[in-house]
């Protein structure tokens, strides 16, 4: 059955489908269910609709959200659930995650949108004063679990400092918070429903240059993908390279470059940055003895350092060269320059390639 | 030509008047939720869509209407921008900075405990206003223990509410058991009167084993969802956009009750407080917002803090019905606090009130305040002003009190703080395990991990570590 559906279905450009595209939840035991061709903000539109069918006690806010979203994640909700569920903030980030908060410590879920990532940082107090220790400070008498962050991070070709920011790693310092980056439509729809329904406070990154870009086949039914679980999305044997989100085509493609020089490389998506997977790429490392991360925010101080050190600690015998990281340069994400300051696939790459050679 | 304008504008102003027909209400909508309030405007939108009706009936009106619509740049007697209609003026005038006249504050009691004459307020029962008063004094005897006991070195520190009794008091008292309350951290008395035993008080301030928190965060910070009282933190003002998302949930819910959050004169700078009150105003969140105007923000006065008229001028600028009260008058507070609660819930609305009142105490034991202000001045609010003495005159006045009763209330108090510190004292500190339960619902395994380190080092060399800790 399997293969006869993969005969019929695209090949995509979405990383981790290379083989075909997967069908079937981990979560049904019958077979396969109906798919769709979807792109990444539709992907997220159908999450946020199952979100609020299944859990009367859900809402969906934050600052145009109500006609379909900048993006048009959120498109057809307020028509569909009500202006009461779903509506426009106030243009005040501090408020949206506030407001989230109060509604979350009420046991309901809060599934709020920062336009653009580049945008939270007012609501930094809120995330990590407040949302990260509501739970910790109080015994466990209170709690803001529900409570989900959502915004569009990342680079887009022409959005320069303010709408191509990737600031994961800020909030990856943070105990008491997730941060949960997803690679690619059907991945982006379970780890979201899993992100709104986990009891933790959430911060969801969504790469924005793939909301169109990205099409792939998405089961329309309600299925989540766990938290805290990496995959490995390519095998190999020479060198393990671990990235997030909108990177991970990238690094792809450097993937199937380096194929071709002989190089076997295992990629991993590590969808969850917080709490991250250390025990996945542990493995992969202690089978390859090289590892590559690769980010588009800048290198220093970006997750690649915890990842980096951590798995120096853990794996340092089976080292053949240094951890390599190929990301952002250290400058305000600029806007003529974008195409130096990425970290291209032929960066990644010649980075490849040294570490094998080292 | 200007002639012709004008008798045109009066033709037209006079046409106005005799189209007020018979006040057919046309909702202007622009999203289901808002409602009209204002009652003028909903009047002039009568004018106009009333006229619209009649249009094919009277061409010759009509014409004269589309002149002055035409001419509108030039001759307004409105001016429609998105928000509604707005009057038109030629005159080059500011609002002034401020109001010639403060806006008043509202109390029953004058500083003799006696009710002013012809006063509005919420009659209080012998058994309400005893119960009040005994909490008022408790809280004070309560301070006056944990202060001493902080210096005394056995809590690490303490907040005192010393002169603000009446707000914390007669607050609770006006509120619903289910009103849920987000405090600022000089609002204990609330919780006290909900029912927060002396020993849970002490148990926090010692974080030991049988505090709530687990002994996570430093004195005072307390928390009891038993009691519907969020627990504190020290940012300020975090809790007032919280606040309107907790009155939202009561409010779809549908449950009957409120939220009701506190914030110094100082918090009213944060950015969380133009944040609280916008989102509550717009989501239209039953939500009391009770500002206690103490004059001090640590050594910042008032006149550092802001330039308007206190905090309650504010309250319109958000579209906020607001209160200045006396937040030394217990009656005044009782009625205020009670009232705003009733419009929250039945109107679906915010309400601000400002208690206007005085940190008599430092402003906290880690403050000297005769650093920045007047001894005499402290002197003069902590004698002359005192809240307590003033709503005690009121209670014995009316024959409900005693000295007896006030000097048997005050021993007993004091025993059981000493008792409750005692306990506290001599109690276990939470077990080791309790430093990594609760970041998440579940244990990670990082933290797993962290907590098995840990247990070996403490095993390996214990005199690195304090003692009294479980592993």
């Amino acid at each position: 059955m399997a293969s006869l559906l993969s005969r019929f279905c695209r090949k995509l450009a979405v990383p981790g489908s290379a083989h075909g595209a997967r069908m079937v939840s981990t979560t049904t035991s019958c077979g396969s269910e109906t798919v769709k061709s979807l792109n990444l903000y539709s992907a997220i539109n159908q999450a946020l609709h199952i979100a609020l069918e299944t859990d009367p006690r859900s809402y969906v806010f934050g600052e145009d959200v109500g006609f379909g979203g900048v993006f048009r994640c959120t498109t057809g909700l307020a028509e569909r659930f009500g202006k009461n569920r779903v509506f426009n903030t106030p243009l005040c980030e501090q408020g949206i995650v506030g407001f989230g908060i109060g509604l979350a410590a009420m046991g309901n879920r809060a599934v709020v949108e920062i336009q653009f990532a580049d945008y939270i940082y007012p609501a930094f107090d809120q995330i990590v004063n407040e949302a990260a220790k509501f739970r910790y400070r109080s015994g466990n008498q209170f709690n803001c679990g529900g409570l989900t962050i959502r915004a569009p991070y990342g680079a887009v070709g022409h959005g320069g400092h303010y709408h191509s920011q990737s600031p994961e790693a800020f909030f990856c310092h943070v105990p008491g918070i997730k941060v949960v980056i997803p690679r690619s439509p059907r991945e982006a729809k379970g780890l979201l429903l899993s992100s709104i329904r986990d009891p933790n406070p959430v911060v969801f990154f969504e790469p924005k240059w793939l909301y169109r870009q990205a099409v792939e086949e998405v089961p329309e039914h309600d299925y989540m993908i766990p938290l805290s679980e990496a995959e490995v999305i390519r095998q190999g044997n020479d060198i393990t390279l671990v990235g997030w989100g909108a990177q991970l085509t990238v690094m792809e493609q450097a993937c199937l470059d380096a194929e071709k020089e002989g190089i076997s490389c295992e990629l991993i998506d590590l969808k969850t940055l917080l709490p991250w997977d250390k025990e996945t790429v542990e493995t992969s490392v202690k089978k390859t003895g090289r590892l590559l991360i690769s980010h588009e925010a800048p290198v220093t101080g970006g997750f690649g350092a915890e990842i980096s050190a951590t798995i120096l600690e853990r794996c340092f015998l089976k080292l053949e060269a240094p951890v390599s990281r190929v990301c952002g340069l250290d400058t305000p994400f600029p806007l003529v320059f974008e195409p130096f300051y990425m970290p291209t696939k032929n960066k990644i790459l010649d980075a490849i390639k040294s570490t094998v050679n080292y | 030509m200007a002639i012709w304008f004008a008798r045109s504008r009066n033709i037209v102003s006079s046409l106005r008047h005799n189209l007020n027909l018979s006040g057919i209400l046309v909702q202007r909508d622009h999203s289901p939720r808002h409602a009209f309030t204002n009652s003028q405007l909903s009047s002039r939108s009568v004018f106009l869509d009333s006229f619209t009706s009649l249009r094919h009936e009277s061409t010759a009106v009509e014409k004269q209407l589309d002149l002055v619509q035409q001419s509108d740049e030039e001759d307004p007697q409105e001016l429609n921008f998105p928000g509604g209609k707005v009057g038109y003026t030629s005159e080059l005038k500011f609002i002034p900075e401020s109001s010639s006249r403060r806006v008043p504050c509202y109390r029953v009691l004058d500083e003799n405990g006696r009710i002013i004459p012809d006063s509005d307020f919420i009659p209080v029962s012998e058994k309400l206003a005893v119960r009040m008063y005994e909490h008022m004094a408790t809280l004070q005897v309560m301070d006056h223990i944990f202060y001493e006991a902080q210096r005394q070195g056995r809590i690490s520190f303490y907040i005192t509410t010393v002169g603000e009794e009446a707000v914390n008091i007669a607050s609770a008292a006006a509120l619903a058991p289910d009103d849920v309350v987000l405090p600022q951290y000089r609002e204990p008395g609330v919780l006290l009167w909900r029912g927060f035993t002396l020993q849970e008080f002490a148990n926090q301030c010692f974080g030991n084993k049988a505090d709530h928190g687990k002994g996570r965060q430093m004195p005072v910070h307390y928390g009891s969802n038993r009691h519907s009282y969020f627990t504190v933190s020290s940012p300020i003002a975090t809790q007032l956009p919280q606040a309107a998302g907790v009155g939202y949930s009561l409010k779809m819910e549908k449950k009957n009750a409120c939220a009701v959050t506190f914030i110094g004169d100082g918090g009213t700078s944060e950015g969380d407080f133009h944040a609280g009150l916008n989102f509550a105003a717009v989501m239209e969140a039953p939500v009391v917002f009770i500002c206690r105007n103490n004059g001090w923000a640590i050594s910042t006065h008032i006149s550092e803090q802001f330039r308007s008229d206190g905090i309650v001028v504010k309250g319109q600028a958000y579209g906020i019905r607001s209160i200045r009260v006396d937040g030394n008058d217990a009656l005044a507070i009782y009625s205020a606090v009670r009232s705003a609660r009733e419009m929250a819930v039945k109107e679906q609305r915010p309400v601000l009130i400002e208690a206007m009142t005085y940190r008599v105490g430092h402003h906290s034991t880690s403050d000297d305040s005769t650093k920045y202000r007047a001894a005499d001045e402290i002197q003069y609010w902590k004698m002359s002003r005192n809240p307590v003495n003033r709503f005690r005159k009121w209670v014995e006045d009316n024959g409900w009190w005693s000295e007896e009763d006030e000097s048997k209330l005050r021993s007993d108090a004091r025993k059981q703080l000493l008792q409750a510190i005692q306990a506290a004292e001599k109690s276990e500190k939470p077990p080791l395990t309790e430093l990594f339960s609760d970041v998440y619902d579940v244990k990670t395994k990082n933290l797993e991990e962290q907590e098995l380190g840990l247990k070996e080092l403490v095993e390996k060399q214990p005199q690195d570590y304090p003692p009294g800790f479980h592993i």
